[in-house]
């Protein structure tokens, strides 16, 4: 069963198209990331998910409800990326408020756990007023998380964190991964994005660009080899590991099977090339991201 | 109850934030200003004779009103600016979006906002009326002749006001709703004015550009029932004249009708529903 399940959504704002069709779902127990460059869709389409929005067209089944009913978003947490919460009431009575209005029973301990959990247990008492926009942005996890949520929306969660923060957030990912709470993530950090997520949807001007899992996405490994001295024949012969590409003596060898690699070098070496560096990798989701906006335009 | 929520949630917005000291200071400084000018009026002589009862009880009830007038005032600019930022600000800050994606609906948040908003602005209404009554009472011996239902108009008036400010405030900008139901009370009382000397007159259609402006926005039609409620009906009949009959915009000749408030009852009902419409379908 879905977490959230979209279908051919579609919004425009005036003349301008923000999301043309995009059609995605998240798995109960998944963590989805969301990428694409600025002005994409991707906040837009959150919006839509979590009924903020209302899509010109399309459909969206949030937790087994259409999202037109408020109760399908009881147990969903979100942290917007514009984030801002009263700032006449303290970090506690915020969290207080959240926990009411999603009709959950946590206990004050739970409570003060998620505002330690995101480290914010000696602030609980403060107004947020007084908060800087990295501890506010802190808060709205905590608002996020607090009423034992099945799916958790993060938008931008690190925008505003220092790198210990990320860290923390990177942690708070893992665990919810672990216990089986579905996570979408939208995010600017395309390491965070290949830490934690299990499949990632690229979004480019309103349309869903690529998806799949890391390994569908990032396809096979890839060698890199440093070379000196390289014929025609040696040339041939990696042609044949694989597709190659060329950048001076840098060779890079895609979608090679680790296992050909001791004997494509002893044969490189018995063709007379100086060999200096031998490196596999794979493919950076980066890279491959980079590669499918690229081809798009 | 999550209506109530949102009710206590405003209540505690607007106590912890600087409007309700500022109302509380712009109070004080009225009603003691009040109390000085009653004070003066008993004790000093006009033109040097004493002020017979009649004529103390009828200047009484019109600087009453005037004085109650400046209180609806500071009521409605206060809760037009409360009623303001309260959608427009919350949805322009982001703060709407943690709130409006629990599963609550917005109609719920509006008409929660709403009862907290009136209970603040009733509650002012109230003590300030009450307090500035017994300053009245000690300095003159006037005591209204309708106190509860004039005090209870004056809330109801503050209500339409705000729900007014409420619907703009779901429409356009915070600081924009707030002027624009301010500067459409003001324009409101000014028609109840151009109409009562229209009625004053005798010229039927002056008089209906007030009752019109009444029929289309209730605080100027409330205010005059309200006024109506505090004066001296007996020194106003002793008196007579043009100015009873509506000339003076201080002195009401209308007394509340049961139409006329079953209409504003409805029309709040009405402006209510138009901005939990607005509100739902607005996106964030």
């Amino acid at each position: 069963m879905n977490a959230v399940w979209t279908s051919g959504l579609r919004k425009r704002y005036r003349k301008r198209t923000a999301v043309d069709g995009v059609s995605c779902s998240v798995a109960r127990g998944e963590v989805l990331g969301l990428l694409g460059p600025n002005g994409a869709g991707k906040t837009t389409v959150i919006k839509m998910m979590l009924g903020l929005v209302r899509p010109d067209a399309g459909e969206v089944m949030l937790l087994g409800r259409p999202v037109g009913d408020p109760r399908a978003r009881a147990k969903v947490g979100y942290l917007p990326e514009l984030f801002r919460y009263q700032p006449w009431l303290s970090a506690k009575e915020v969290l207080d408020l959240h926990v009411r209005l999603a009709g959950a029973d946590v206990p004050d301990g739970e409570r003060r756990d998620t505002l330690g959990l995101v480290g914010l247990a000696d602030r609980a008492r403060d107004r947020v007023g007084g908060f800087s926009k990295g501890m506010q942005q802190r808060l709205g996890l905590a608002v996020a998380l607090v009423a034992r949520p099945e799916f958790v929306v993060l938008d931008e969660p690190t925008s505003a964190l220092d790198p210990v923060g990320r860290a923390d957030v990177r942690d708070i990912l893992l665990s919810l991964k672990e216990r089986g709470v579905a996570v979408l993530l939208n995010s600017h950090l395309i390491g965070e994005v290949e830490r934690v997520c299990d499949r990632v949807v690229i979004l480019d001007r309103g349309r869903v660009a690529a998806s799949g899992t890391l390994a569908e996405l990032l396809g096979g490994r890839e060698l890199r080899l440093r070379l000196e001295k390289v014929t025609s024949e040696a040339e041939e012969r990696l042609r044949r590991a694989g597709p190659v590409n060329r950048d001076g003596d840098l060779f890079t060898v895609v979608d090679l099977d680790a296992a050909l690699i001791p004997e494509l070098v002893a044969d490189l070496v018995a063709l007379g090339v100086r060999v200096h560096s031998v490196e596999p990798g794979r493919v950076s989701l980066e890279d491959r991201l980079l590669d499918i906006l690229g081809s798009e335009r | 109850m999550i209506v109530l929520t949102f009710a206590g949630l405003t209540l505690r917005e607007a106590a912890r934030r600087k409007v309700l000291r500022a109302l509380a200071v712009l109070t004080v400084v009225l009603l003691a200003l009040s109390a000085w000018g009653f004070h003066t009026l008993v004790t000093r002589e006009f033109d040097g004779a004493q002020l017979t009862s009649g004529e103390l009880r009828l200047i009484a009830s019109q600087l009453l009103n005037l004085v109650m007038f400046g209180l609806s005032l500071i009521a409605a600019l206060g809760t037009a600016f409360l009623a303001g930022p309260t959608v427009a600000g919350e949805v322009e800050s982001g703060t709407a979006l943690a709130i409006l994606a629990r599963p609550i609906r917005r109609s719920t948040v509006l008409v929660g906002k709403w009862l907290g908003l009136v209970a603040f602005g009733g509650g002012f209404v109230a003590l300030a009326g009450l307090a500035q009554f017994v300053i009245v009472y000690v300095t003159t011996g006037y005591w209204p002749s309708g106190p509860v239902t004039g005090l209870a108009l004056l809330a109801f008036q503050t209500a339409v006001l705000l729900t007014l400010g409420l619907l703009f405030s779901t429409l356009i900008s915070p600081m924009a709703s707030g002027v624009v139901a301010v500067g459409l009370f003001g324009a409101t009382w000014i028609a109840g004015v151009v109409g009562g000397v229209g009625r004053g007159l005798g010229n039927d259609n002056v008089a209906a550009v007030g009752t019109v402006s009444q029929i289309l926005l209730p605080t100027d039609g409330l205010w005059r029932s309200a006024m109506y409620a505090f004066q001296d009906p007996a020194a106003l009949l002793g008196f007579g004249g043009p100015a009873v009959r509506g000339g003076f915009p201080f002195l009401s000749d209308t007394p509340l009708t049961w139409t006329y408030l079953a209409w504003s009852v409805v029309w709040t009902a009405l402006v209510l529903g138009l901005a939990a419409l607005v509100l739902r379908r607005r996106d964030l």
